[in-house]
């Protein structure tokens, strides 16, 4: 065999061998998915390069001229600037963190039910309903939380503040006050709610890929259904648990309008979930405020959005870092 | 350790479609017997008949009886999961967790039905199932990696060392070798002729070489078309169903001239 044209001296015939049909659109689509990849990189630059910008002159200003520019900061109460974002990331933080440890074991255990333990036409349209529980808008949430949810939960809130008060994040409010369920504990679960669809359609397309092959080997081995799903269908689902959870985080952090219609807010590190005017939300505050901001108000919200999509991005990193820890043992090799 | 099959007049269902049909046969305790036949005509099925991994399938069922030393697996008290810890089986593919390291892997099983181990009886148990599985020389110095990082050869070992961990009356093998290749292959041929010292095994298998070189006795399974239910032509001792079949679609089958 020859290797090269040149030895034989015959010229290969270009046109045998040099373009082929589909060559053409094999690199406008090669063009096209790299343009949408960088698209996401200069979107997200485009956003964190304008909250920066924006928020600077919030940052730079003295807190004594901001409190004189701004109407709702306030330095001499402990309202600074740099204060007032303490407490909204923490309210936003703490009902955050109860939506998700009410969803995340109830969205799993419907994932499972889903993929695993429910007769398929009853998994099928129970799917659908879930779905259709995350196409209800956040402001239809709102309005239910507040006409419905919250007159239902008083007496649970009064019962937990009787009985568990002694522990700080049940104490009741102060005697005078009224009990009221417009309270953090309140966003929280509405916030459950909303979360909770897209928890569970994560994770139960995820549970619904577990190969057979290692469901069959627990199985096989005289593992029970719950045994089986603990031995193969966690660990090989459980960076998708995480990415669901996460996905989930990610829309409690940032929900607005539920909240905002839900809670009497306050700014404090409060650590008492049944108590009203204790916390507020980062977007909720800046929504709360937004309209009657002047210039330099709106600069100030802006840097409070700023630390909202810091603290996004750390949760985001977290969750990576959690899955990444032992890829080595991940399903995927 | 080790116990007979019975099997009278089993018929096997996926819904309405009678898969397999009226099959009866004995398997003796403490020797492999192999299941033979073209491709569809219901040996991994029946196979999975055996300790009830059928009913994963949705719509699956049997009628028939299958006595383990006389006692009914189909009957009214019979907890399939019971069955399936004193039935062992290994799969087409190895199917280690890959979430779990060797020595998990080995433990899994066992571990089911002894929440408790002591760290002394499970490095016990471990070493002592990896050399059944002629496995141990070559992973005693990395239990703690992952069982996927083991070869494909390796990997069907370690399954094997994963069912006899729980110390089975019978070992079902589905195929165990057909994603192996021909080294691999014969490591796990030569742990089925130590096996059977201890255990019952049955082994499905496309290769009929292989059959006739494991196997005490062999089963052939054939089916009529497509749609028709699969059915048991013969049983005999592997020598003679090799030699001289007493059916012409053995005979076919064996020397290659269909299927």
């Amino acid at each position: 065999m020859t290797t090269s044209p040149s030895s034989t001296g015959v010229e290969p015939a270009e046109s045998d061998y040099g373009t082929h049909p589909g060559a053409a659109a094999n690199r406008i689509f090669k063009g096209l998915s790299t343009g949408a990849g960088a698209l996401i990189l200069v979107t997200l630059a485009a956003v964190a390069t304008f909250l920066l910008v924006e928020a600077w002159p919030a940052f730079t200003m003295s807190s004594a001229e901001l409190g004189e520019t701004v109407s709702f900061i306030k330095p001499d109460n402990g309202q600074s600037l740099m204060q007032i974002i303490g407490y909204l990331v923490y309210g936003t933080l703490v009902m955050s963190a109860i939506a998700l440890i009410i969803a995340t074991p109830v969205s799993i255990g419907i994932a499972l039910f889903i993929s695993h333990y429910a007769p398929r036409r009853l998994a099928q349209t129970l799917g659908y309903l879930i779905d259709l529980l995350a196409a209800v808008p956040s402001v239809v949430y709102g309005l239910w939380g507040v006409a419905i949810l919250v007159p239902f939960l008083e007496p649970f809130f009064q019962f937990l503040a009787d009985y568990l008060g002694f522990i700080p994040i049940f104490a009741p409010p102060e005697s005078g006050e009224i009990f009221t369920g417009r309270v953090a504990m309140a966003a929280g679960i509405v916030l459950a709610i909303m979360i909770l669809p897209i928890i569970t359609a994560v994770s139960r397309e995820v549970f619904l890929q577990t190969p057979t092959l290692h469901e069959e080997a627990a199985l096989a081995m005289g593992a029970t259904r719950w045994e089986m799903i603990k031995m193969a269908v966690f660990p090989f689902g459980r960076s998708g648990m995480v990415g669901a959870t996460m996905l989930g985080l990610g829309r409690a952090l940032g929900e607005t309008m539920a909240v905002l219609m839900i809670i009497s807010p306050g700014l404090t590190f409060s650590p008492n979930i049944l108590q009203p005017n204790q916390h507020n939300t980062v977007a909720g505050y800046i929504a709360l405020q937004f309209p009657e901001a002047n210039s330099m108000g709106v600069n100030s919200l802006i840097a409070m959005g700023l630390a909202l999509f810091v603290i996004t991005l750390l949760v985001n990193m977290l969750a990576r870092w959690i899955v990444s820890r032992r890829s080595e043992f991940s399903g995927a090799n | 350790m080790s116990k007979r099959i019975d099997i009278n007049n089993l018929n096997v269902y996926y819904g309405q479609f009678l898969a397999v049909e009226d099959v009866s046969l004995s398997i003796e305790p403490k020797s492999v017997t192999a299941f033979i036949g073209p491709s569809g005509c219901g040996k991994s099925t029946f196979l999975r008949t055996l300790n009830r991994m059928h009913e994963v399938i949705p719509g699956a069922r049997v009628e028939g009886e299958v006595l383990m030393d006389g006692v009914d697996l189909y009957g009214k008290d019979v907890d399939p999961v019971t069955v399936r810890r004193h039935v062992g089986m290994v799969f087409q593919r190895p199917n280690p967790f890959p979430t779990m390291s060797i020595a998990e892997n080995v433990l899994a099983g066992f571990r089911l039905n002894n929440k408790r181990v002591s760290r002394s009886e499970a490095d016990e148990l471990v070493e002592t199932s990896l050399r059944g599985a002629n496995l141990w020389d070559e992973v005693k110095d990395r239990l703690d990696k992952p069982g996927s990082s083991l070869s494909g050869g390796q990997q069907q070992r370690l399954c094997i060392a994963r069912a006899i961990a729980i110390k089975p009356d019978v070992l079902l093998m589905d195929e165990p070798c057909s994603a192996l290749d021909p080294i691999s292959t014969l490591a796990i041929e030569d742990l089925i002729a130590e096996l059977k010292d201890q255990y019952t095994i049955v082994i499905v298998t496309h290769n009929m070489q292989q059959a006739a070189r494991v196997s005490d006795r062999t089963a052939f399974f054939n089916i009529a078309g497509t749609g028709k239910p699969g059915k048991l032509i013969e049983m005999n001792d592997t020598k003679v169903m090799f030699a001289t079949p007493s059916e012409k679609a053995t005979e076919d089958y064996i020397s290659g001239r269909f299927g």
